[in-house]
């Protein structure tokens, strides 16, 4: 029986220190930490965890291997059901899944779920990785298009099924937001989401990068003269939103997206890297999700003074409490019931501040949450020579628009049904390209879906 | 080289060539840690599977493109990208006889020439004026002769051609009494902004091809967003031609020098400790 010990702590760079680098947060735990902690996992008879888990990884067996120091067997365990452990283990959102229903959470905190299935996922990568358990070859063509988190879990159940999979990119580097969205300091390219992808394509699967399906190829065209026989559209939601305030189009006002864009998939923190990017002395991040909390954290680290705008509360911020908590523990000012109303500018038409309004929390909308009410005459401004816009995204219409018979309902998104099936046989979708932009998880688990049922489709 | 500072190459990227139409643009990296630069493409030969781009020496990535010798790749190049020209949804038998005028200004008769070409293919009447600083500057003169019905020359410097600006030439060729059906200008955005001026009460509709600031160029980032008829579009997946008439131009002026600090510093080479 294990002893009664509380969640063994992670390891992290100093605050003071990481908002001045691009290195990792945090280091992960070690093989003593990984034990100690896996030790506290009760293997629950009926594991709730496992249902929230949006692929369905078994915990408690790969904790249990964990706990025997079968560290081996735990990854081998994972890669059932999860392609992508080193990225999941970084960026899900636990607290609202796995670890959110771990019983040990009712009176105490849960298992670190989440740093366990990280410290596996590296062990593995640095011990060689789990070897390739495939079925052979069934000669049947699929087409993936976008090598974002549902592309990259639906080419691979497909290709361990024996399908020859082929996944379009339209940017250079595969990955899609792992590589553009989430930064360095939070999802490390090189060491993490490069030989992820590697175990992908080691399954197997093609990966052609530089190629615009809606322009260089359409649907049809892959249907049609390229010889597959399905296609999943895993595009994402790409499409940047503004808030279609005054002075939007100032200069030294960005989309997260453009902002991210530069430093991550581009480099731009990096002197070596040829891609321009703004450093404002004052920036303010308008938003309260993932995204804003990565574009605050990545000015904050190329040396600007941050605030945050959020029209709720802390409670209602959307971003993962760690992501929060880090970014409060950098430095990183946050401004809540706080919504702008005006972006204005000097005489050369740059940023000078953002005008807001006060907020106050009125009744639930029908989302649940408290919905905010401007304080009227409450207008004030915050000085800054630069704005992000962190409001969510959409799909980007280029597929949609482009392929005869794909229905999309009136945000953009693709209209699929669980299993990913669209109005046009053969066509498959999932991810944020049919739910609006989410998470990294509920998107591989789309993509899971989907390959079973083009499974089934070309088993008929 | 077609001038000291503008250089034209094939591209060999079939899939490209296959798709391209005119009005594209396709987006290249000559180096890992290159920029993604957007460039308009010239022509596409679908049977060699080649497209040709024109890119002048401006700043340090475009000096990395013009370095590539025959033979030489790029790192990555994607494409087509943007919308096709309005007139390629148009039948051919809408074509033939139709008057267009296009304006070129210095590299926008790169993009000017494979529309050029497309229209006279189809029967348009096509009348180009092309303009740059000096006649040792202007590029592709025979090729665009030879897919148009005339074509007029301005240099500012009257070293060929008109002395003077595209602007008056198209003032003269009105009074004159051309008339046309559509009108084009593709150049830099103060030449089009000063074309848009004056065709403005001409009654001829005219499309411009805005070569904004771009990342993704796929629609993802937004850096190209520009106002036109009141309404914020991207110019990377919305256009890049839209009715010249509703552009913000001023806007679209200023947003371009957004990171031209950087640029400059960028462009800057360290002499210190050279000889």
């Amino acid at each position: 029986m294990a002893e009664k010990i509380g969640r063994v702590p992670v390891r992290e760079q100093d605050p003071k220190v990481r908002a001045r680098n691009f290195e990792e947060v945090c280091y992960g735990y070690n093989e003593q930490e990984a034990l100690l902690e896996a030790s506290r996992c009760l293997n629950c008879r009926n594991p709730r965890c496992v249902q929230h888990c949006p692929v369905g990884i078994q915990i408690p067996a790969f904790i249990a291997q964990v706990k025997a120091g079968a560290f081996a067997e735990a990854a081998a365990v994972i890669a059932r059901d999860s392609s992508l452990p080193a990225v999941c283990g970084r960026v899900c959102p636990q607290e609202t899944q796995c670890e959110g229903s771990c019983i040990l959470g009712v009176k105490g905190e849960p298992v670190a779920i989440g740093k366990l299935e990280r410290f596996v996922a590296d062990w593995s990568r640095a011990n060689g990785g789990v070897p390739v358990e495939k079925a052979p070859a069934n000669g049947k063509k699929v087409a993936v298009v976008g090598s974002g988190p549902s592309g990259l879990a639906c080419a691979s159940d497909l290709a361990k099924l024996g399908y020859d999979v082929t996944i379009f990119e339209v940017l250079h580097k595969a990955g899609g937001v792992l590589q553009y969205g989430i930064p360095e300091f939070r999802l490390p390219k090189e060491r993490v989401v490069e030989p992820e992808i590697d175990s992908v394509r080691a399954l197997g699967v093609k990966i052609e990068t530089n190629v615009v399906v809606g322009r260089t190829l359409t649907v049809d065209d892959l249907l049609d003269r390229e010889g597959f026989q399905a296609v999943f559209v895993g595009s994402g939601a790409g499409l940047p939103r503004f808030m279609g305030i005054p002075g939007e189009s100032l200069n030294g006002v960005f989309s997260a997206n453009e902002f991210l864009t530069r430093s991550n998939l581009m480099r731009a923190f990096d002197p070596a890297s040829d891609t321009p990017i703004f450093v404002g002395k004052r920036v303010a991040v308008v938003g309260g999700g993932n995204v804003a909390m990565d574009a605050a954290r990545t000015a904050l680290r190329l040396g600007s003074e941050v605030t945050i705008v959020y029209r709720r509360t802390e409670k209602e911020l959307p971003a993962r409490a760690e992501e929060v908590h880090h970014a409060r523990e950098e430095g990183i000012e946050f401004r809540m019931l706080t919504n702008p109303v005006e972006i204005l500018g000097d005489e050369n038409g740059w940023v000078r501040a953002l005008r807001c309004i006060q907020m106050e929390l009125g009744e639930p909308d029908a989302s649940g949450r408290r919905s905010p009410i401007p304080v009227a005459g409450s207008e004030f401004d915050i000085p800054a020579d630069e704005v992000i816009m962190a409001l969510g995204t959409s799909p980007n219409p280029l597929i949609s628009s482009t392929t005869k018979g794909l229905e999309t309902e009136r945000h953009g998104c693709i209209v699929a049904d669980e299993s990913g099936a669209t109005s046009r046989p053969g066509v498959f979708a999932g991810g944020d390209a049919v739910t609006g932009a989410a998470t990294v998880i509920l998107a591989m688990g789309a993509g899971r879906r989907a390959a079973a049922a083009i499974d089934a489709y070309l088993r008929k | 080289m077609l001038t000291p500072a503008i250089c034209l190459m094939d591209v060999e990227a079939p899939r490209i060539a296959a798709a391209a139409m005119p009005g594209q643009f396709l987006i290249v990296r000559a180096r890992p840690e290159g920029e993604r630069i957007p460039l308009t493409i010239c022509n596409y030969d679908r049977s060699a599977g080649t497209v040709t781009i024109v890119t002048q020496l401006i700043g340090a990535s475009s000096r990395l493109i013009c370095a590539l010798e025959e033979g030489d790749c790029f790192t990555d190049v994607v494409g087509p990208l943007g919308r096709p020209s309005d007139f390629v949804e148009l039948p051919d038998e809408a074509l033939r006889g139709r008057r267009y005028l296009f304006v070129a200004g210095g590299l926008g008769t790169a993009p000017v020439y494979p529309q050029a070409k497309y229209l006279h293919e189809r029967g348009a009447k096509v009348d180009v004026i092309v303009g740059a600083k000096t006649a040792g500057l202007l590029i592709l003169r025979q090729e665009m002769a030879s897919v148009c019905d005339h074509l007029y020359v301005c240099t500012d410097d009257g070293s060929e051609g008109h002395h003077g600006l595209v602007t008056e030439k198209i003032k003269l060729l009105l009074e004159a009494g051309e008339t046309y059906d559509q009108a084009v200008a593709i150049g830099p955005m103060i030449m089009m902004k000063f074309v848009t001026l004056t065709l403005r009460d001409s009654g001829i509709p005219l499309v411009v091809s805005l070569n904004t600031l771009m990342v993704d160029g796929t629609g993802m980032c937004g850096c190209c967003r520009i106002t036109v008829g009141g309404k914020v579009r991207f110019a990377c997946v919305e256009g890049p031609e839209f009715n010249a008439y509703e552009v913000d131009f001023d806007e679209a002026l200023r947003r371009q020098t957004m990171y031209r600090p950087q640029e400059q510093e960028a462009d800057h080479k360290c002499k210190i400790g050279r000889n």
